[in-house]
């Protein structure tokens, strides 16, 4: 996904002279060739998020579109002031990319696992709040938000993600993007959870389950349209994020359903509410978590299961 | 310059503060707002910013070859406002409803609000920052346009006013200048007694920082100052202009108080026969 990031920057910086990429001193390697190509639209500027942010509002107050960079913890959170302030209060055209899922960097401990930067976004008035799921919602999505004059989040993953859209799939911002039918019940799916959903899916098929997937690549603006339209065709919704289970798309949708006077059984596959211990592999903590095609799967049975009770 | 134009910028100067100073008190005590003193302090200095320094023009407020100011200070928001409104970017109509229902002016500064506010600010330590990426910009777009931006001395507290004074030393951007209003007197107390910032000058030379000492209430001395910017080619310049909080309103200047009394309405008269 990173690499996808880098190459559309990279085109949009070489159409538009007013697209800059700006690092707080994270991204080793990946940038040289913007670097190289673009010196003028390019600034690393230490380690200080906070300055980072200001910056970035300094260049896009003076009619700049700004890419920033840095590890989605240390983006979403040191300087979320600066955010609401500089970024969202004033309104510029400023778009924010954290790399590092939650548990990219699954051995450093809890002060580097993504766990709550989608709900300290998702509250920002004039924000955008978008986690792709595959290199190709990445790409769609980057030249989408670049089209704001408003600010952005994009919370991306490391490397070696598959591709699970095809080129024909049409990707935009504020639509959830259906990749498997279904009417038993919905996976409503937000980030590198996308190819697990899409596993469990056709695993359950085989069982005589249809389960229809959503990628919820964006979780503001919300595509309450998508929401509620599967609330009202299917038996259940699951909705699977990497994310605390408070303030991510799992809140999103909750808060939706309840607004528009929807009951459905609905379980999230997500992150319980207290800081996970100690290290391990990224497949380590996912599994711990339920994030997996099975435990996908067992949370679509469990739901209908629900379903039916009631 | 001409002594005879010395005399007749530095009266008309000592005029325009004046009635700033006036509507600072009028305006506070009709909206029955604190700040007042915050508000006061750098009048003289902008007042020299809007009268001699900046390259502006009300009647194209938004010409991108401009200088830009930004108050980072912003609970002295009125401050400015009323430095603005003797400038010609703000009606008196429009001043004289000041934290009134439905005011468009806030205490702290909203970018875009009214002509001439070029940055919102009110949370401390976000204005050097942002004056950066402009004045980055500028000189990478060959813009001549200058930055300045007004810190309160307390704002020197926060971590994010140094990221910034740090990497604009580092990019050479001599065309940021920043102006501390050093009232020596913070929210709480004394600076000296709650964070020291001295040896102040030591620290912003570090940083690769030309520095100026003066007097923030001397028109002489601030016009001089700024003129001479930049001092020295790829460096920026940092004013460090020792000032008094409530200037000009005797019974609150230099006081702790002065922060948090508003002044009341059968007050008033008497408060603005005192302004000098």
């Amino acid at each position: 996904m990173r690499t996808a990031f880098v190459e559309e920057v990279t085109k949009l910086a070489e159409k538009d002279k007013n697209v800059w990429l700006i690092t707080g001193d994270l991204g080793f390697s990946v940038f040289d060739d913007f670097k190289n190509k673009f010196p003028d639209q390019y600034l690393n500027v230490g380690v200080a998020e906070q300055n980072l942010i200001s910056i970035a509002a300094g260049l896009a107050m003076s009619g700049k579109k700004v890419f920033v960079y840095s590890i989605s913890t240390f983006m979403s959170m040191r300087p979320l002031e600066q955010i609401r302030n500089d970024l969202c209060y004033q309104n510029l055209s400023v778009y924010l990319i954290g790399g590092g899922s939650t548990f990219s960097y699954s051995t450093f401990g809890c002060t580097h696992f993504a766990l709550e930067d989608i709900g300290l976004m998702r509250i920002l008035p004039n924000m955008a709040v978008v986690s792709p799921g595959d290199p190709l919602e990445v790409r769609a999505l980057i030249r989408d938000i670049y089209k704001r004059n408003s600010p952005a989040y994009m919370r991306i993953a490391k490397k070696g993600e598959p591709v699970v859209h095809t080129s024909q799939d049409r990707i935009s911002l504020g639509k959830a993007a259906k990749v498997f039918e279904g009417k038993d019940a919905a996976i409503l799916v937000c980030g590198r959870q996308l190819p697990n959903a899409l596993s469990a899916a056709s695993a359950l098929k085989k069982e005589g389950i249809n389960c229809r997937v959503l990628s919820f690549h964006t979780v503001k603006p919300l595509d309450v349209e998508t929401i509620l339209k599967a609330a009202k065709e299917t038996d259940g919704l699951i909705i699977v994020e990497e994310h605390f289970r408070i303030g991510g798309l799992s809140s999103a949708v909750a808060e939706t359903l309840v607004i528009n006077g929807l009951s459905i059984p609905m379980i999230s596959v997500s992150i319980s509410d207290e800081f996970p211990k100690g290290s391990g592999s990224q497949d380590y903590f996912l599994k711990k978590h339920d994030l997996t095609p099975e435990g996908i799967a067992n949370a679509v049975k469990k739901v209908l299961h629900y379903g039916k009770k009631h | 310059m001409k002594a005879k134009n010395y005399i007749k910028l530095i009266s008309k100067l000592k005029s325009h503060a004046l009635n700033a100073r006036r509507n600072v008190v009028r305006s506070s005590a009709i909206a029955g707002s604190i700040h007042i003193a915050s508000s006061l302090s750098p009048i003289d200095i902008l007042t020299t910013l809007y009268f001699d320094t900046l390259r502006i023009n009300p009647r194209y407020p938004d010409n991108p070859m401009r200088d830009r100011f930004i108050f980072s200070k912003g609970h002295g928001g009125l401050g400015l406002y009323c430095v603005l409104t003797e400038r010609g970017f703000l009606s008196e109509k429009l001043l004289n409803k000041y934290g009134q229902d439905g005011s468009i002016l806030t205490v702290h500064p909203v970018r875009g609000s009214v002509p001439g506010i070029e940055a919102t600010t009110g949370s401390l330590g976000h204005g050097l920052g942002m004056g950066l990426g402009i004045a980055l910009t500028n000189k990478r777009n060959k813009n001549p346009g200058r930055v300045f931006v007004i810190l309160s001395d307390g704002e020197c507290d926060e971590g994010s006013t140094w990221e910034a004074v740090m990497l604009a030393g580092h990019l050479k951007l001599d065309n940021l200048v920043a102006i501390v209003d050093y009232n020596k007197l913070q929210c709480y107390g004394k600076v000296k007694e709650v964070l020291d910032l001295e040896p102040f000058a030591d620290k912003w030379q570090a940083s690769k920082w030309e520095v100026v000492e003066a007097d923030g209430h001397n028109f002489s001395e601030l016009v001089l100052a700024f003129r001479n910017i930049p001092l020295q080619k790829g460096r920026p310049t940092v004013i460090i202009a020792h000032t008094i909080r409530g200037k000009g309103l005797p019974y609150m200047e230099n006081t702790i108080e002065g922060y948090y009394i508003n002044i009341k309405m059968e007050d008033l008269d008497k408060r603005l026969a005192e302004i000098y």
